[in-house]
């Protein structure tokens, strides 16, 4: 039976086919990216491929203001990082580890940021800025990015010190450890890993937010308030050297943290 | 969003201890959560409060806003707007449905399928996210430009005279278009569709699909019958996850779309941003809220997971 063969193949891997098409989907546009870094457009717009040139890579600082907004976009996202990750760990332990009064409107409060659409979030923080008088700029910026970070990081954490099994700390305090060395050489360690994903969350978060960075920037220009400009006024193809390196980093990084973790397991067994 | 960052449970289970150790004082969790939860406050919950009184004002930028309890701020702003208030649920709703279902094979796919390249496909779903997503919404325009290959393919294959007759494209192009925008929002939400769809069913027991299997129920049944109900939580709060970013934002609308393609965001954005008119933005930042709101509460009533948070 000639026909039935690939039929029942087709069939029994059709949601790996569908899988793989979303993939797809989802990596086109870097590779797009990718692609349109080694153009020469013609015009102000790198959209239609010209040809093949290597010069955006050469210099990619070539563009007035972008690398500018780039190391302002890290600064920002640093600072909010710290920031995010203090106050949510310091949360994030409290729901955990103590009983107290409001637990349930604090839970909300702690929820609402991450089910409110972004635009309402920026446009109402901005009416608290031109209410207070409050000069827009990157103290505005890194408050409303600490605000929305806050809240990813303390689910990460609180996920992690949930699972934390108590009797450690009690074998610690059993072996006449201290409360701050309980903290520092038991906890702190344990519920490093949920820390780490909560603040590499809020970096990731921070450094790509636009859309309450717009409403509360004033003049000042992030890295995607650079891009949204370009956007209108011609996009240089320095962007997507910058997109380029981003992915790359990222994926080198991850496959490597991936290698660390692979070796620590095997020599540990 | 617990179902996205919940850890695996404990290995043993640990002995309740609910009483933490005395010496740390009554005091010591209000002194952990007081800068965090102020900061909450100041700048989330104050903000939302100020933006209520701005919607009730009137006045001009020159003379300055008072509070005038001028609520037909609300129906003006609902009767100029309601075409953008539309297309906000129909795009996010439309995105979301398409999401759901070119997510799920995917997460499908890492979570039984993918075998030992499970962690590679998991980096290629979160790795864009490193890559600005301006920079990657702008890709698009490439990607959909007219007469290019996938407008071409799309052509042909009449998916286009579909969507012309659904009244989501115009002719021949895609660009400045209902699809482009879709597109776009569908593409930018996508993983955070396919992330909880894949900590549900990575949870699910593997013996469940042969036990299945042994009570001779075929793959389609054993999916819609076992898989896709214990799924539920991830397909709850996948769509939430998609649902609310979606129907704020104005980002697609702007970079893919044209003025016929506005959505409530742009509204709201332009209004704050450039005609400086604040108490009818405040207004629709609200209605937006407070749509926004009524809709997740029902949502997670009638789908019964009142423990997703």
């Amino acid at each position: 039976m000639p026909l039935k063969t690939p039929l029942r193949w087709l069939r029994r891997n059709l949601v790996v086919l569908a899988g793989l098409f979303t993939l797809g989907y989802l990596l086109l546009p870097n590779v797009v990216v990718t692609v349109f870094s080694f153009n020469r457009p013609r015009g102000r717009y790198n959209y239609a491929w010209q040809e093949f040139s290597t010069e955006a890579w050469r210099q990619p600082c070539g563009v007035a203001g972008m690398c500018g907004s780039l190391s302002l976009s890290l600064q920002i996202a640093v600072w909010a990082t710290l920031g995010a990750t203090v106050l949510g760990t310091m949360i994030a332990f409290a729901l955990v580890r103590y009983r107290f009064r409001a637990r349930g409107p604090i839970n909300s409060l702690i929820f609402l940021p991450m089910a409110m659409p972004e635009v309402v979030m920026g446009a109402s923080l901005l009416t608290l800025f031109l209410n207070m008088g409050a000069q827009l700029g990157f103290w505005t910026v890194l408050i409303a990015h600490i605000m929305f970070c806050l809240s990813f990081v303390v689910t990460a954490v609180k996920a992690r010190v949930m699972s934390m099994d108590p009797r450690l700390e009690q074998a610690a305090q059993d072996l006449y450890a201290g409360p701050a060395q309980t903290f520092l050489r038991v906890t702190l360690p344990i519920a490093a890993p949920g820390i780490a994903a909560g603040a590499l969350l809020a970096f990731a978060l921070s450094f790509d937010d636009f859309i309450i960075t717009n409403f509360n920037a004033g003049s000042t220009v992030t890295f995607p308030m650079f891009v949204w400009g370009s956007a209108q006024r011609g996009t240089p193809v320095q962007i997507n050297v910058i997109g380029t390196a981003m992915f790359l980093l990222a994926v080198v990084c991850v496959l490597g943290a991936m290698a660390v973790g692979n070796r620590r397991r095997r020599r540990t067994g | 969003m617990s179902t996205l960052t919940e850890a695996p449970p404990p290995l043993a289970p640990a002995p309740a201890a609910e009483r933490p150790p005395r010496r740390r004082g009554r005091r010591t969790p209000y002194w952990l959560l007081l800068p965090g939860i102020l900061w909450l406050l100041v700048f989330f919950a104050l903000p939302l409060v100020y933006q209520a009184s701005t919607s009730v004002q009137t006045g001009s930028l020159e003379e300055g806003y008072k509070v005038t309890w001028h609520f037909a701020a609300y129906w003006d702003a609902l009767h100029a707007y309601w075409p953008q208030f539309l297309r906000s649920v129909l795009y996010a709703g439309s995105a979301t449905v398409l999401c759901l279902v070119l997510g799920y094979p995917l997460a499908y796919l890492i979570a039984f399928r993918a075998g030992r390249w499970r962690n590679l496909v998991m980096i290629l779903v979160v790795a864009p996210f490193f890559t600005s997503f301006l920079i990657r919404t702008l890709a698009w325009k490439t990607i959909l430009a007219d007469g290019g290959p996938v407008v071409g393919a799309l052509d042909s294959l009449h998916v286009l005279s579909v969507t012309n007759w659904l009244g989501m494209t115009d002719g021949h192009r895609v660009l400045a278009t209902p699809l482009a925008v879709v597109c776009g929002l569908t593409y930018n939400f996508l993983p955070f569709m396919i992330l909880p769809l894949y900590t549900s069913l990575e949870r699910i027991d593997g013996r469940l699909h042969e036990a299945a299997g042994d009570l001779y129920a075929t793959p389609l049944t054993t999916f819609r019958r076992v898989t896709f109900p214990l799924s539920m939580p991830g397909v709850v709060s996948g769509t939430l996850l998609t649902f609310i970013p979606a129907s704020g934002d104005y980002v697609n609308s702007e970079l893919l779309g044209s003025t016929n393609t506005q959505m409530i965001g742009n509204v709201i954005q332009s209004q704050f941003l450039r005609i400086l008119d604040y108490p009818t933005a405040a207004a629709l930042s609200f209605l937006l809220m407070a749509a926004i709101l009524i809709m997740v509460t029902l949502y997670i009533r009638r789908s019964g997971t009142e423990d997703l948070v």
